[in-house]
């Protein structure tokens, strides 16, 4: 466990040793802010229904902070070890192969969440002004936490995948930002598909992330939307062990 | 220590290694021998359990390197070639990530590090950022990594590689003090390298094994040179060289009226007396006889004909 530590924390510290991590940080902050704002004023504008996490959901902000900053958190993780050839001397000392990828897994998703941290301090603010409200309720504060770090397991294991069948960071970051960009855009299908009962469209409504994390937003936790994000992302981190183990047979 | 039983390596049509085998005993420091491209990293990634080998079987201490690798990686301590590190952390902070990856106890590893740095002359930099480092001194920071557990084995890929002449030197130093206690395995493309540091050598050419065995042995095979400089003309000098029959002869001229002569010196026997009444009788001023040892290419040209003459 303390060698899993080590390697989560050298993880951690690739970060913040240069200036990758204060940049990714602030890029979110500056867009996790403007939603915010955006949300305000709406809410300012006319009544709605809808509980404030699930508003900031529909503002788009948070799916592009998730599509654009998930590929630029992993990308390095396996790529830049093998491109500076570190990955060598990684692999070659007495660690085992599902201990590295668990431990850039596990790396990645710790940044991740807190770069979700400024949102929490957002909701103390609406909650401060507005009061004890059915506005922003603990209950749908907490499921939309989780829905965040689930999508974001699920993020991170397949920028991780992308980048360990890399060793060029550019491509991993493209690569992982594709396979995010179509696996989001996928759930859209079923708006488009004519024939709302037939099998793309059911097949889109499944895969649909907006459809999970609304779930989400409105205090649900629904166990068909969390099997889905954990047997994802349980598949990519497979695939990544996968990659990583292949140089023993190659 | 090391069993290597008919190693074979492809990427894809490319035959990196040819059925290569090999021994090394406990406490040897042998040496890895070969121009770039000849397998001598592709033989240390498969011995590392970095990478598999197509066909063909490596031990370690006994374990096979593809059913035992993590057996193999405890007792390995092992600098990879370019001798990778990461430039973001301090000297001090990666010696110690290293000793909680090569699970050293907390409470001697903090003196182990302080041991392996004095040892390999960093002490004064552990506070430094690694990136900020000299080459030579970035260079002991993997040997100090290499030797953090007190392996069993240390492998060290080029370890002298794009250093000074002073820094090789304390390389050199540092790997001699290692004989004995480790058993160590180390690759060079430079003879002379190996030549001081090493009490047997494993030769490698294009991906098969050229030889193995004590150096003094090999050397005596490979034919030591001989170099004359005379004064007369090029095509007398070739006439000479030719009359000599000391085998292959490089004829070149040289500032002054003089042409120099390179004798590969099949027969072995010291030659000089042989020449220099030779040219003596031709009264031909002399200015330089010598006797050269032989170079990696020497031994090399001398072991790839031996090869090819006896097919």
């Amino acid at each position: 466990m303390s060698l899993f530590r080590a390697l989560v924390r050298r993880e951690l510290a690739a970060f913040f040793q240069g200036p990758t991590g204060f940049i990714i940080i602030a890029a979110v902050l500056f867009l996790i802010g403007l939603g915010f704002v955006i949300v305000l004023a709406g809410l300012n504008g006319h009544a709605t229904p809808m509980p404030v996490t699930q508003v900031f959901y529909s503002t788009y902000f948070f799916w592009l902070i998730l599509l654009l900053i998930a590929p630029i958190i992993t990308m390095r993780s396996f790529a830049m070890e093998r491109a500076s050839g570190t990955y060598e001397s990684l692999m070659t000392a007495p660690v085992g192969d599902w201990q590295v990828v668990l431990s850039k897994f596990a790396g990645a998703l710790i940044f991740y969440t807190i770069l979700w941290l400024p949102l929490l301090v957002c909701s103390v603010v609406v909650r401060f002004y507005v009061g004890e409200s059915a506005v922003l309720g603990l209950g749908p504060m907490a499921t939309s936490a989780l829905g965040i770090l689930l999508v974001g397991c699920l993020y991170m294991s397949m920028g991780c995948f992308a980048s360990a069948l890399t060793r060029n960071q550019a491509v991993a970051a493209v690569s992982g930002f594709a396979m995010g960009a179509a696996l989001f855009f996928t759930g859209f299908f079923s708006y488009f598909a004519g024939d709302r009962s037939g099998w793309v469209s059911q097949l889109a409504r499944h895969v649909s992330l907006s459809n999970h994390m609304e779930s989400f937003s409105r205090g649900v936790i629904d166990l068909g939307a969390v099997i889905f994000f954990v047997s994802l992302t349980a598949l990519f981190l497979y695939l990544t062990h996968k990659v990583v183990e292949s140089r023993r047979w190659k | 220590m090391i069993e290597v039983q008919n190693l074979t390596k492809r990427y894809g049509q490319h035959v990196a290694l040819d059925a290569v085998s090999f021994s090394v005993g406990h406490g040897e420091v042998v040496g890895f021998l070969g121009p770039n491209g000849a397998g001598k990293s592709t033989t240390m990634r498969i011995l590392t359990t970095f990478m598999a080998a197509t066909s063909g079987s490596a031990r370690v201490g006994g374990d096979c390197v593809f059913e035992n690798p993590m057996r193999v990686r405890k007792r390995l301590g092992y600098m990879p070639e370019n001798n990778p590190l990461p430039l973001d952390l301090r000297v001090g902070d990666y010696l110690k990530f290293r000793a909680q990856l090569k699970r050293l106890a907390n409470g001697d590893s903090a003196k182990r590090i302080a041991e392996v740095m004095e040892q390999c002359g960093i002490a004064d930099v552990a506070g430094r950022f690694i990136g900020q480092l000299s080459r030579g001194y970035r260079q002991r920071v993997g040997m100090a990594d290499a030797l953090l557990a007190k392996p069993e084995l240390i492998v060290l890929d080029e370890p002298t590689a794009g250093l000074d002449p002073n820094q090789v030197r304390s390389v050199r130093k540092l790997v001699r003090d290692l004989a004995g206690g480790h058993t160590v395995l180390i690759s060079s493309h430079i003879l002379s390298e190996i030549e001081m540091t090493c009490d047997r050598v494993v030769i490698l050419h294009e991906g098969r094994l050229l030889a193995s065995g004590a150096l003094d042995d090999l050397m005596a095979k490979a034919n030591a040179a001989v170099a004359a400089e005379v004064q007369t003309s090029l095509a007398n000098a070739k006439e000479w060289a030719a009359q000599l029959a000391l085998g292959q002869a490089e004829c070149a001229e040289q500032p002054g009226g003089y042409v120099r002569c390179r004798f590969a010196n099949v027969n072995r026997a010291d030659a000089r007396e042989k020449i220099f009444a030779s040219a003596n009788k031709r009264g031909w001023p002399l200015r330089e006889l010598s006797r050269q040892a032989p170079s990696l290419e020497d031994l090399f040209v001398n072991l790839t004909r031996g090869k090819e003459g006896g097919e």
